[in-house]
């Protein structure tokens, strides 16, 4: 009898003990909120207007490249969005509807892509572009774009990926700067683009994003 | 036999006065009889006039290559585009893009807000993008995204439906869009864009 006992206060204990874990399991859960799955579903829902490869989509709006973007840059930006640091319309409304917890993820998951260029810009001035990006223009204080934006220009920290980045979304966010970014003041960082976006001419804007637009 | 002659007359009078391109060189005497004489479009045959000259190019070809298969369209469209050439559907669609839209406003007036704050805002805690992102902020459309702004009623939710169900899933991402939204959502978006009137087509 003893022998019984002892084997159903084992099973009881084991039970409590698994229903127990079970329950903190979703707390867990609870406490994280997103799921893989969310995360994924808000992953394709980015790619209904950014491409089904992140590579950027030319709409009515110009929906930026996200593929191998930076991930602290990608979520600094979509803080931004709510913050009102970066006035963006549409991208205010998206970000809204994404937790907190999911942007670490969704910057990772964007990061990892690496599809080729999005294409279709013109391309007479490269060289210019080139030029410009390496060595800047010190006649007119623009400093070389490489120093921050890195040789390959793929960007570090909070610093953007440029290459591949779509010729239209380049040249449109370098023409409204002022009045998308930066909006948090000397603090946030976008405001250090803000004398070397005045000090360009459009030629020199469209010559650079001819430029990073091809680059892998 | 009585309204055969009538109706080319009339036909005759609405190509004459549509303006500098010779259009009775074109097929657009074709295209009337289903899109109407003036391609404001008619029943089931969506409009023309005004839409998106690249679109329309695009979807003549998509045809004609059989690209875009939902019911109507195979029954009727593929037939009618499987013959144009390049000139001739370049030609038409500069001519039809160059005609004045009419909005159709057949839709059901009261979820007109509704489906205008889906329009443009999507629905974010849904995954449901904002149509303004890639349509315009006044459903024009632009090169070869289309306008949807006046479209009838019942041709917006046929075809977010008809890509509901599989059908010219390379229309990307519509079919994605369009597996998101509700049949409440559809019927909202629909009756908003039929009341969107157009700024001056062409563009």
């Amino acid at each position: 009898m003893n022998a019984v006992h002892l084997r159903v206060a084992l099973q009881l204990a084991l039970t409590v003990f698994l229903a127990v874990a079970a329950g903190q399991a979703r707390a867990e859960d609870r406490r994280v909120g997103a799921t893989a799955g969310d995360i994924e579903a808000k992953f394709e829902y980015c790619t209904t207007c950014h491409g089904p490869s992140a590579q950027g989509f030319r709409g009515y709006y110009i929906m930026p490249r996200l593929a191998g973007q930076q991930p602290q840059y990608v979520e600094n930006q979509l803080h931004a969005f709510l913050e009102r640091r970066r006035l963006n319309p549409v991208m205010a409304n998206v970000a809204h509807g994404i937790t907190s917890d999911m942007i670490p993820a969704l910057a990772q998951r964007v990061n990892a892509l690496n599809p080729p260029p999005y294409g279709g810009a013109p391309n007479g001035d490269v060289a210019l572009g080139k030029e410009i990006f390496a060595n800047g223009l010190p006649d007119q204080n623009v400093p070389a774009c490489s120093a921050c934006h890195g040789p390959d220009a793929k960007g570090q920290r909070e610093i953007p990926r440029l290459a591949g980045q779509l010729y239209w979304y380049m040249v449109y966010t370098l023409s409204i700067w002022n009045s998308e970014r930066g909006q948090g003041g000397r603090e946030d960082i976008s405001w250090i683009m803000r004398p070397t976006v005045a000090n360009l001419t459009q030629k020199q804007v469209q010559a650079l994003a001819e430029y990073v637009s091809a680059l892998r | 036999m009585k309204r055969f002659p009538t109706s080319m007359a009339v036909l005759a009078i609405s190509l004459a006065t549509a303006g500098p391109l010779l259009a009775e060189d074109l097929s657009v005497s074709n295209c009337t009889w289903c899109h109407g004489s003036s391609a404001q479009g008619y029943s089931k045959a969506p409009r023309l006039a005004g839409q998106r000259a690249d679109y329309l190019v695009n979807q003549l070809q998509a045809f004609a290559t059989h690209k875009r298969d939902e019911f109507l369209s195979t029954k009727y469209m593929w037939y009618a585009a499987a013959h144009l050439d390049p000139l001739t559907v370049r030609n038409l669609a500069a001519y039809l893009s160059a005609l004045p839209p009419e909005a159709a406003k057949d839709g059901d007036s009261e979820l007109i807000a509704e489906g205008r704050t889906i329009f443009e805002n999507g629905v974010p805690d849904e995954n449901i993008a904002a149509c303004e992102a890639c349509h315009g902020p006044e459903a024009q459309g632009v090169r070869e995204i289309p306008r949807l702004g006046g479209l009838s009623y019942g041709y917006l939710e046929r075809r977010l439906e008809q890509w509901n169900q599989g059908h010219d899933a390379w229309g990307a991402p519509m079919p994605k869009v369009a597996r998101s939204l509700s049949p409440n959502q559809i019927a909202a978006l629909a009756s908003y864009l039929s009341f969107v009137e157009s700024e001056s087509s062409g563009k």
